[in-house]
């Protein structure tokens, strides 16, 4: 894995204070957030976040339950802001831009920054519906076969399209689990995001489905940057490429105490309570 | 304790001998309930018996034919006739303009509540729709009959003092918090990952509320519908006030007519001989009434249990 320090990056005044310095390589930097925190009305839930996403990687967010996971990840694509009283402070810089400027549109970059949840949450409409749905939605104008073309396409990608190929017109919410979280992920790639978000994706499915969901993560990675909060040490250790290790400050809030490659994470952490969660000692 | 053979007594370490007496409260509490639960069975049951021989009655004078076939109700006339349809048509008018007012209002209202209004606006609207609910209804026909028929005069000059046009639009007015509660209740009904997936695709709150929650709540919708429209048909006060208790064979919203509720109100307030064929009468209509409500209700559990699975 290469790890690179871009020192002319160095003495930009964006730069995050982090423990990701020297760890990431700066040119490929797609996400990057700067001291971010989310409250939920008075209660912070996540405190001064500094975490830069690589291309075309995939970072693993762990931690025990509460650290604010999930919180810091729905922070990436202003999910959180459907929760009537969060707000975010701080920044999350999409290739530079910072998301949470006044002038972003939260709708657009949900567009780009795509989202699979923890339970699979196919529309109740047909397979085909649920993919095209995220195209007609953003003002796809095309022909019927052109539409034909992506839904194959992205079913083909969430390699799901041998198993459905068949049935387009059944509804999606007929398949089985792992299928249809699957599908769940076809249809976050059909509107061609740059960055998908996955919230434990693979904690409603049996281990068969949730091997089939990695292998999916790997092949998907290629052409997307994935970011994945899981409580699966050992899926973490599989598929992901960098590891964020969060813990619950003494106020409840949740920080990122370690940030580096996995295979340091997971073989020699710098801080003691990584190497404990790791290692299962507690979480 | 020996594992091999576990004594009587083994279990009493863990505590799972009975500590009190609650075999007798149980069962006391459980025949309670059970007594409520029959007692509206049975009033049912009641209210179709005490309808039944009655309308038995009715049809051993009257043919079943000319009820469900003439157009000519004057039941009370030296000569009469015992066509039900201008009573039916009345009741279809008065409904159908009842609902042409409530479903626009109740479905936006609830779209509104559950999709974009902020909590502050919840807390406003919600008592407030709670308070048109809470109007008796013989508040809303004087006002029907004295208020809206009037402002309708200025526009419409040959409107008479009783018909179904402004009936019904009060009406309408009176089913807007039962469509809209009930619709908001299926909206609130959809899973909030549903909304969150479309919200992850980059939809707006417009295209989440119409084109995911709306669709996947639809046999809520279609449900709290039939059951406004029950409600409607069988609504007495505001008909009998303000739409008159003239059967007439029409589909003229500006004339007077008499629904069936106005019919049975107006005979039971009149001098009508217990025992005659006008007496008897309203127990027919009563039952038609039944029969209309009934399968309304009967459709829309049907409509529920269909559909009800759907997203889960």
């Amino acid at each position: 894995m290469p790890v690179l320090i871009n020192v002319t990056q160095k003495e930009r005044e964006t730069e995050p204070i982090s423990e990701e310095m020297g760890v990431v390589d700066r040119a490929n930097v797609v996400l990057e957030t700067q001291r971010l925190s989310v409250f939920y009305g008075n209660f912070k839930a996540i405190h001064d976040v500094n975490l830069s996403f690589q291309k075309n990687k995939i970072t693993a967010l762990i931690g025990p339950s509460g650290c604010g996971k999930s919180t810091l990840l729905r922070a990436l694509n202003r999910m959180n802001e459907l929760v009537p009283s969060a707000r975010a402070e701080g920044a999350v810089l999409y290739r530079g831009h910072n998301l949470y400027a006044p002038n972003v549109d939260p709708v657009e970059v949900r567009r780009r920054i795509g989202m699979v949840f923890q339970k699979p949450n196919p529309f109740p409409k047909s397979i085909y519906e649920n993919i095209a749905f995220g195209l007609r939605i953003n003002g796809w104008k095309g022909s019927k076969a052109e539409m034909d073309d992506i839904v194959e396409r992205s079913l083909r990608r969430a390699a799901l399209w041998d198993e459905v190929k068949d049935k387009l017109k059944q509804l999606g919410t007929s398949l089985s689990g792992g299928q249809q979280q699957r599908l769940c992920i076809a249809r976050a790639i059909a509107v061609e995001p740059e960055v998908i978000l996955m919230d434990e994706p693979c904690s409603a499915l049996d281990p068969i489905a949730t091997l089939k969901i990695e292998e999916l993560m790997i092949e998907l990675v290629k052409q997307y940057t994935i970011i994945i909060v899981t409580h699966n040490m050992q899926q973490a250790a599989r598929v992901s490429d960098y590891t964020a290790m969060m813990m619950m400050r003494p106020d409840r809030s949740g920080e990122v105490i370690e940030f580096d490659t996995t295979e340091t994470i997971f073989t020699k952490p710098k801080d003691k309570r990584t190497e404990d969660y790791v290692s299962g000692r507690f979480g | 304790m020996s594992m091999a053979a576990p004594s009587e007594s083994s279990n009493a370490g863990l505590g799972l001998q009975q500590r009190r007496p609650h075999a007798l409260g149980e069962r006391f509490i459980s025949i309670l309930l059970m007594t409520a639960a029959a007692l509206s069975v049975v009033t049912t049951f009641a209210i179709v018996l005490s309808l039944a021989g009655d309308t038995v009655a009715f049809f051993r004078e009257v043919s079943v034919i000319e009820y469900l076939t003439g157009t000519l109700w004057t039941p009370l006339f030296s000569n009469p006739r015992f066509g039900i349809w201008p009573l039916i048509t009345a009741t279809f008018m008065t409904s159908a303009i009842a609902m042409l007012v409530a479903v626009p209002f109740g479905l936006a209202i609830a779209v509104y509540l559950s999709e974009f209004a902020s909590l502050r606006a919840r807390s406003l609207i919600k008592p407030l729709l709670e308070v048109l609910a809470g109007i008796p209804t013989v508040v809303y026909g004087y006002f029907a009959l004295t208020a809206v028929t009037p402002f309708l005069r200025g526009f419409i000059p040959e409107i008479k003092s009783f018909n179904s046009l402004s009936a019904g639009l009060v009406m309408g007015v009176m089913i807007i918090p039962i469509v809209a509660s009930l619709t908001e209740d299926a909206f609130n009904a959809v899973p909030r990952g549903l909304r969150e997936g479309a919200y992850g695709l980059g939809a707006m709150r417009h295209e989440v509320a119409l084109r995911v929650v709306f669709p996947a709540a639809l046999s809520g919708v279609a449900a709290a519908l039939l059951l406004a429209l029950s409600r409607a048909v069988g609504e007495t006060m505001i008909v009998a006030l303000a739409a008159g208790q003239n059967p007439t064979f029409t589909l003229d919203p500006l004339v007077p007519v008499s629904t069936m509720t106005a019919y049975i109100v107006q005979v039971s307030l009149g001098d009508t001989p217990y025992g005659s064929i006008g007496y008897k009468t309203i127990f027919a209509v009563g039952a038609t009434l039944f029969i209309i409500t009934f399968a309304i209700n009967f459709g829309s559990t049907l409509i529920v249990r269909r559909f009800r699975e759907r997203y889960d």
